[in-house]
């Protein structure tokens, strides 16, 4: 536990002295304010709703690249033999790092704060559909870093890491497109397993425990199937 | 304190080191030689648990590394091939965070930075940023990582490559002094760094074991015999069976290629025959070989007595094509 908070501390660090955390805080933050303020001007109502749903389609772009660098630096640095060979388990090895990247994703969303305050200033906008729809994208967020953080564990070049985390977000993604083509149980089943199918309740204020329970299991799969890979690795190379 | 039994790592197909067996004495420091590829880096690998074994076991201090991994993991203080550093960290908040994952208590913290870096020299660089430093002293911030901890045993892969002269001697020095202490194993290609700092060698080739033994060890095993290299205008086959005929020779080689050691410039030509002979270190056959190949009426052009250095050891154990040849000579006669 004490170690897992050593390497969160380390890559928190890494994330702020690189230019990657701001040049991607960057890019997240124009186009969430700028769809924010777009869809303010037209439907001129003090709602997120429309906002939430778009941050997080952008996030869908931004999280590979935000996890690209976690465990796919180490093994080309070579600093995995460092930590694989002090007395870490692998789990607070992966676990630190996948929390460095959700704390600096937080560090986003917080910037984006902003949005609800000005809401507030000029509006009396309903302030349930806000908190849930903050809770929906840091659930959604969290499970893309996952699946970032286990695309990082694959190999060792970084490009190749975003663009399959990228590759995975998006599969499940498009398969909400999908199931809106094929109807009954399978397509329902479909459907279920989009990412982001799950996000709309949160928006809408509904907090569904099954949709929480998707995101957390979705976060956890990703980041067993990083720590398996991280493990497996000592048998072939 | 080290043991290492039926160490054997495929890489699919490819082997990486086979049936590797040998034991480090407590406060040992042993000297791990081979040709680049042999599987140094592998055997290091698995004994630090950075690579589970195909088969065979690593045990340290009673210990399974593969079982007991984060026990045994604490004893091992391990320098990898490429000094494992994050290059956009000070030295200093690099040494304290592997203080952390190490597991070192907080009091305890200080002390240890403080003696790793007075052992290594890093004052200089202490508050400097680790990408910013030269090579030198990277290898030596991954060194002073290794001895953070206290640790009973020491793994280092090829500890003084990229420093300069003045700063081998330095680590060679400090290596040293951490035997006794510390169980240290020792990974490099250079020779006489091995003869000077370490207790004993084992030399390893194409994931092999080839020998095992002190360098004076090594060096007096070939040595026990001595080595005359003769050059006779004659017959190969029978030039080879007369000389292995002769009382105190232990083996015959016939040097089929162009001659090695030749300093002066001359060749092998035809009709000449370049042979290796070992023989009894109290047996001078030199006269022997003189009357015996003057009575078959082949002239000897050369003799001389050849030095087998550490170097030659080594090479001679690793090039084993070769020595299987002259075996097969050997037979033949």
């Amino acid at each position: 536990m004490l170690k897992t908070w050593s390497i969160f501390k380390r890559e928190v660090a890494a994330y702020f002295l690189s230019p990657m955390a701001y040049v991607m805080g960057a890019v997240f933050l124009v186009l969430s304010g700028y769809f924010f303020s777009i869809l303010l001007f037209a439907t001129r109502t003090a709602t997120m709703e429309g906002t939430f749903g778009n941050m997080a389609v952008t996030f869908i772009f931004v999280a590979p690249v935000l996890t690209m660098r976690l465990l796919a630096e180490e093994k080309k640095l070579g600093t995995d033999e460092l930590l694989l060979t002090s007395p870490v388990t692998i789990t607070s090895i992966v676990v630190g790092k996948y929390l460095a990247s959700v704390f600096t994703y937080l560090v986003f969303l917080a910037a984006t704060l902003v949005y609800p305050a000005i809401l507030r200033h000029y509006g009396s906008p309903d302030m349930g559909p806000i908190y849930s729809g903050y809770l929906g994208m840091f659930l959604f967020g969290a499970a893309c870093l996952a699946a970032g953080t286990f695309a990082s564990a694959l190999t060792e070049n970084q490009m190749v890491a975003g663009v399959v985390g990228f590759g995975i977000l998006l599969l499940f993604w498009i398969l909400g497109w999908v199931s809106a083509a094929v109807t009954g149980p399978v397509g329902d089943a479909i459907s279920a397993l989009s990412i982001l199918n799950h996000f709309d309740d949160f928006q809408k204020g509904i907090i569904d425990l099954s949709h929480t329970v998707y995101y957390l299991s979705f976060a956890f799969t990703f980041l067993f199937l990083a720590v398996r890979t991280i493990d497996s690795r000592r048998w072939s190379a | 304190m080290i043991e290492v039994k039926n160490l054997t790592k495929m890489y699919g197909r490819a082997r990486g080191i086979e049936d590797l067996t040998f034991s480090v004495e407590q406060g040992e420091i042993l000297g791990f030689l081979g040709p680049n590829g042999a599987g140094k880096t592998t055997t290091m690998r698995i004994i630090t648990g950075y690579l589970a074994a195909t088969s065979g076991t690593v045990r340290v201090a009673g210990r399974d590394v593969f079982e007991d991994a984060m026990e045994t993991r604490r004893r091992i203080g391990y320098l990898p091939e490429n000094p494992p550093l994050y290059r956009e960290m000070t030295v200093k908040s690099y040494l304290q965070f592997v203080c952390e994952i190490k597991g070192i208590p907080k009091s305890q913290r200080a002390a240890q930075v403080a003696r790793a870096v007075e052992a290594c020299g890093l004052g200089p660089v202490y508050g400097r940023v680790i990408q910013n430093v030269s090579r030198g002293f990277k290898q030596r911030v991954g060194l002073a990582q290794a001895l953070l901890g206290d640790p009973d045993v020491l793994i280092l892969d090829e500890p003084t490559v990229g420093l300069d002269p003045r700063q081998i001697i330095e680590i060679r020095q400090l290596i040293r002094s951490l035997g006794g202490k510390h169980t240290v194993i020792l990974s490099s290609h250079i020779l006489p760094e091995v003869s000077m700092v370490c207790g004993r060698v084992v030399i390893i080739n194409n994931g092999r074991l080839v020998a095992i033994d002190t360098p004076e060890g090594l060096a007096r095993r070939l040595r026990g015999s001595q080595c005359l290299a003769v050059r006779v205008r004659g017959p190969r086959d029978a030039v080879a069976s007369e000389v292995r005929a002769l009382a105190g020779v232990r083996s015959v080689s016939v040097d089929d290629s162009e001659p090695q050691r030749d300093a002066g410039g001359t060749h092998r030509r035809d009709g000449e025959v370049l042979l290796s002979v070992e023989t009894e270190l109290s047996a001078d056959v030199r006269e022997a070989l003189f009357f015996k190949m003057a009575e078959r009426g082949w002239p000897i052009l050369e003799m001389r007595f050849v030095d087998l250095s550490l170097e030659d050891v080594f090479l001679r154990l690793t090039t084993e094509e070769k020595l299987e040849d002259s075996a097969e000579v050997a037979a033949g006669a």
